[in-house]
């Protein structure tokens, strides 16, 4: 596998990660998103306290080439976003599962993570959107 | 992707582990694995190698070649000297841009003209339109291949590869029938970096040894290969216009501020003179001006720009310039407006960003 994929995380077909602590998730991007889009200037966070759905576009992120949302993986409300991102949004691509983590959302459903992707199934996933 | 074609350095883009993009129905790298914004700094501090081969060359033969390019372009060819290149608008009858192309006077009844890729066959077209006297058009594109070695290293990877005396070859000028690297090459000190540098055409069967020399000669030199994405940025910092983007059929060079570009005294009749003399007459309703902005944000192309929630106009072309470390944009706006006031704002998804107006080119290499 080219791109990193950790074990652990829940995966989106629109290429973000969340990692559960507790009744909160942390939310970011994937490593195969940051390769796509190329070194990112620029990211959009939301507000701390804004109510977000599942599904629904809660950031943006762009690179030179191109403007991507960031969809929110679960429904609830952010309870803090990483604001290093505002002046080092290239942090995303250098660490995208760690120091580039976007926000943590406080879980309206924890049974919403059963709706996301394991590592394994992720995989499969990027081997086939790679193919197509 | 079923049309796209592969230029004759496909195999070295790949072995380079370039990303593959469809541009214009050509197949090209947007970028390699050192990633867009490397490129640009590794363009103005050292050397990079693009693959320009979709760029069009038409030429242009006859007895009565000279007044056929008078009356076809814009700018005043009738002082080049053979061996100079020269820039120029070639406009419709009503001031719409047809393209902007590059002229290369070999002698006065031979002249080798560099068009964009994407116009090459609407430009052919138009030029045959346009036919007059003794003049025999060619479209040579399909044979030729182009590399543009840009930055401050490029004369010194170069010179080692040929007998021509680069250091003599001033900005647009060009030899023809130049060997380098064993290949029989036109080069020109040309470019759309803002950097110095080359631009060298050759035949397709050749052009994977010419490659393979400059890479060689290369490795002394930091040079590295750079995609089309690092290309539009250099372009945009050096305020270089984009046809598409600064110059259309519905942007003449006079809104793009090409004025120098435009002879409106020559005297022999082109195309677009009494529309552009009209339209300086009458007065610009729009014109090209540069921003930066004030808060982090991207600028993109068709953004509106507002003054004091109006709308005075739209982005043109706008990115991160890495050389600057910050957002750049040029705008077309109304001068009315925009001549009386320091800061607008661009609508990034319907939300006002602050920008302040800065002098064209952002970027200005020291000579």
């Amino acid at each position: 596998m080219k791109y990193k994929v950790i074990e652990g995380l829940r995966y989106t077909k629109k290429h973000e990660w969340a990692r559960q602590e507790g009744g909160v998730a942390i939310v970011g991007l994937c490593d195969y998103a940051q390769d796509k889009l190329g070194e990112i200037v620029f990211v959009e966070l939301p507000d701390v306290g804004a109510v977000v759905e599942a599904g629904k576009s809660v950031a943006v992120v762009e690179s030179v080439k191109a403007v991507a949302d960031l969809y929110s993986p679960l429904s609830g409300t952010v309870t803090e976003i990483n604001e290093v991102l505002l002046d080092q949004p290239e942090t995303i691509n250098q660490d995208p599962y760690g120091e580039g983590w976007v926000y943590k959302v406080e879980m309206a459903d924890e049974a919403e993570l059963g709706n996301l992707m394991d590592k394994a199934a992720y995989e499969e996933f990027i081997i086939k959107e790679e193919e197509e | 992707m079923s049309k796209a074609r592969k230029t004759p350095f496909y195999e070295k883009h790949l072995a380079l582990d370039g990303k593959i993009v469809d541009y214009h129905e050509w197949l090209l790298p947007v970028q390699y694995p050192k990633g867009l914004v490397e490129e640009v700094r590794d363009t103005r501090k050292r050397a990079t190698l693009f693959d320009v081969s979709h760029m069009g060359e038409i030429m242009v033969e006859g007895k009565d070649a000279e007044l056929y390019m008078q009356k076809l372009v814009t700018n005043d060819i009738t002082g080049m000297k053979d061996g100079a290149v020269i820039y120029s608008p070639v406009c419709y009858p009503d001031g719409g841009v047809v393209d902007d192309i590059l002229i290369y006077r070999i002698n006065s009844e031979s002249y080798f003209l560099v068009v964009n890729a994407a116009n090459t066959d609407k430009d052919y077209a138009w030029f045959k339109d346009n036919l007059s006297g003794a003049v025999k058009l060619n479209n040579r594109s399909p044979d030729y291949a182009q590399l543009a070695l840009q930055g401050p290293n490029s004369e010194a990877i170069l010179q080692p590869l040929t007998a021509e005396p680069l250091s003599k070859m001033n900005y647009y000028q060009f030899s023809k029938d130049v060997a380098v690297a064993g290949v029989n090459c036109l080069v020109s000190r040309t470019g759309y970096t803002g950097e110095d540098g080359f631009e060298i055409y050759c035949f397709n069967n050749d052009a994977p040894n010419l490659f393979d020399g400059l890479w060689e000669s290369g490795k002394k030199h930091d040079l590295n290969p750079a995609g089309l994405g690092a290309r539009d940025v250099l372009r945009l910092e050096a305020a270089m216009p984009l046809y598409g983007h600064e110059l259309s059929n519905e942007i003449t060079p006079l809104n793009a501020g090409l004025d120098r570009f435009v002879a409106l005294g020559k005297d022999v009749p082109f195309n677009g003179q009494e529309a552009l003399k009209q339209q300086k007459q009458n007065g610009l309703k729009h014109r090209l001006y540069g921003l930066e902005m004030l808060e982090r944000g991207m600028p993109r192309e068709g953004y509106p720009v507002q003054a004091a929630g109006s709308e005075i106009g739209w982005v043109s072309s706008g990115s991160f310039s890495p050389t600057l470390d910050k957002f750049i944009a040029m705008a077309l706006l109304d001068p009315q407006v925009a001549d009386s006031i320091k800061e607008v704002e661009i609508m990034i998804r319907n939300r006002p960003y602050r920008a302040q107006f800065t002098k064209l080119p952002f970027y200005r290499r020291k000579k």
